[in-house]
């Protein structure tokens, strides 16, 4: 195959990462730009077999061991991609996008050991730039797995001198990246790689549970720019095309996400190497809360002319959305306006609460974004929270010293009345105490709720 | 290539990503994410080239770890966006 043709399909392959980006910005085209992308990506990878590099012939080198390893790759990422619970999506996501910076690094190390002194001084640098960078996010994306796994904790960790070691380690990164350049030697790189990965750890480290998906989308953005790095080194048009996509619609996407929470991206990184450990929730002091029956839920809803349902990532945890669709239906059937009040953020992750309904068939135009459903409170006459606790936490606009204020909420606290669905009195994923729950015209119903829910449509039809 | 050529499409291509994500709403935030998270798992057409000009074997087994993790990183990502974006479904009125 002619370079000029290997080239177009490369081009043509770019051109399907555009449009399948565009694609995935509408509901009603992303699936068809998802399959675009994934047309795109097969057709760059054929093509590689049928090209010869300079100083290289066909059939590939190696062919058995690439072959080998690309069925070993299969054979892990498609199980994974299938099983997956649609909660566990962002972890999921943070470790896709931690191998893929893996892969970046150790492509641009094999590049380097390969070229030895032939390398010139640019193709170093961004070498020196895939290392570091690919580093980062692959050891940074598995600290976020291990935080949204829960296998470690979510608040954020600030050891003592914290910040100073994290100073400390950037300076040597970028001290050892500039020995890298002008020693040119392996032991440098691979110092290099491994202080690269423990930056990555211990920049993730002091952000909050809140906070990590942003972190998430910002390392993916990174490993694009290490894409686009190692297209430059290995002369690919396409590798510079696909990694600068994804690392300039990345970066839009992340500050975006930011400004959903209501957060620059600025203080959600480094606000942490700041933040002085948070009030234990709360005083401790036991306080009364009203608490109810699904009867007496029953019979609020029976009477209300509005309800806004808030789902939050609870509801997902007890399996309960089909139960949530069933008891909207059955309201719609008596006659009252119901609609689902979506937070951007509601979840673990912006935009996770649409996926996790759109699994139990909640169409997405019943979905109200929070622009929407926040004028509307004032006539609504239930909202039910369901697993849900910090985005409709009032302390984020009362309460300047919390750890979410600022984040725009769903303001629940306008409605006439408000039904808390909660496993017990536990705070949220951010771990802040939550005033609303104490108010007059909260009523609480503890419990699974999925078991809750199931309760309340039984005694609703009753009545 | 020509630096100049590469800094052109390097820029071109920043717009590009700039533009075609700007309007997006949260509703899509997590598939898009997840979409373009496949995308750079391209990174595998980088991984079989360097496997191709591999002379020792430690360049050959670091070739071959890449290319394990950028196939995961690819099929992964495109297989688990379509699992997501395959429940988003309208008023089918």
């Amino acid at each position: 195959m002619s370079r000029t043709l290997y080239d177009l399909v490369g081009l043509a392959a770019g051109v399907a990462f555009i449009l399948a980006l565009k694609g995935l910005s509408h509901p009603k085209t992303a699936r068809r730009g998802n399959l675009i992308g994934a047309f795109g990506a097969t057709l760059a990878t054929l093509v590689v077999f049928f090209y010869a590099n300079p100083g290289s012939s066909l059939p590939l080198n190696n062919l058995g061991w690439i072959l080998g390893a690309m069925v070993i790759g299969l054979l892990i990422g498609v199980p994974a991609a299938r099983k997956v619970q649609m909660t566990q999506m962002p972890q999921l996501v943070a470790l896709f996008n931690g191998v893929g910076g893996g892969a970046a690094a150790l492509v641009a190390i094999v590049e380097y050991l390969h070229l030895g002194t032939e390398a010139t001084t640019a193709e170093v640098i961004f070498t020196v730039f895939t290392v570091i960078v690919g580093c980062v996010s692959f050891s940074g994306s598995v600290i976020t797995f291990l935080k949204l796994q829960e296998l470690m904790t979510t608040r954020p960790v600030i050891f003592p001198a914290g910040r100073f070691i994290i100073a400390a380690t950037l300076v040597s990164v970028i001290g050892v990246g500039a020995w890298v350049v002008s020693a040119l030697g392996t032991t440098p790189l691979l110092i290099l790689a491994g202080l690269s990965l423990l930056f990555g750890v211990l920049f993730v480290l002091p952000v909050g549970g809140a906070d990590v998906p942003i972190v998430i989308s910002l390392l993916n953005a990174f490993t694009g720019l290490t894409v686009a790095a190692s297209g430059y080194v290995l002369d690919s048009v396409l590798l510079i095309i696909a990694g600068t996509l994804v690392g300039a619609s990345g970066t839009i996407l992340t500050r975006l996400m930011a400004e959903a929470m209501g957060r620059s991206l600025f203080g959600t990184l480094f606000g942490a190497f700041t933040a002085k450990p948070q009030d234990a929730a709360g005083s401790g002091e036991e306080r009364p809360v009203r608490s109810g029956s699904p009867d007496d839920v029953a019979i609020l809803l029976n009477y209300a002319r509005r309800v806004v349902i808030v789902p939050g990532f609870g509801l997902a945890v007890a399996q309960a959305q089909h139960t949530v669709r069933e008891l909207a239906d059955l309201m719609i059937s008596k006659g009252i306006d119901v609609a689902y009040g979506i937070h951007p953020v509601a979840g673990r992750m912006p935009g996770h609460m649409n996926v996790l309904l759109a699994e139990a068939n909640v169409p997405y135009d019943q979905l109200a974004e929070m622009e929407e459903v926040n004028p509307t409170f004032g006539q609504t006459d239930v909202a039910i929270v369901i697993g849900a606790n910090d985005v409709v936490n009032p302390a984020a606009q009362t309460s300047p010293g919390c750890p979410i204020y600022g984040m725009p909420i769903l303001e629940v606290n306008h409605a006439a009345n408000i039904i808390f669905l909660k496993r017990s009195m536990r705070p949220g994923f951010a771990g802040i105490e939550n005033e609303l729950l104490y108010d007059p015209k909260t009523m609480l119903l503890f419990g699974d709720a999925k078991a809750s829910l199931t309760k309340v449509v039984s005694a609703l039809k009753a009545l | 290539m020509e630096p100049m050529a590469i800094v052109s499409i390097f820029v071109l291509a920043v717009f590009v990503g700039f533009e075609v994500v700007s309007k997006v709403s949260s509703t899509l935030h997590t598939p898009l994410m997840s979409g373009a998270n496949a995308i750079h798992g391209v990174i595998l057409v980088g991984a079989i080239i360097v496997a191709d000009h591999s002379s020792t074997n430690l360049e050959l087994g670091l070739a071959v770890a890449a290319i394990v993790l950028a196939t995961i990183n690819m099929v992964g990502g495109f297989v688990v966006t379509d699992r997501m974006l395959e429940m988003f479904k309208g008023n089918k009125k």
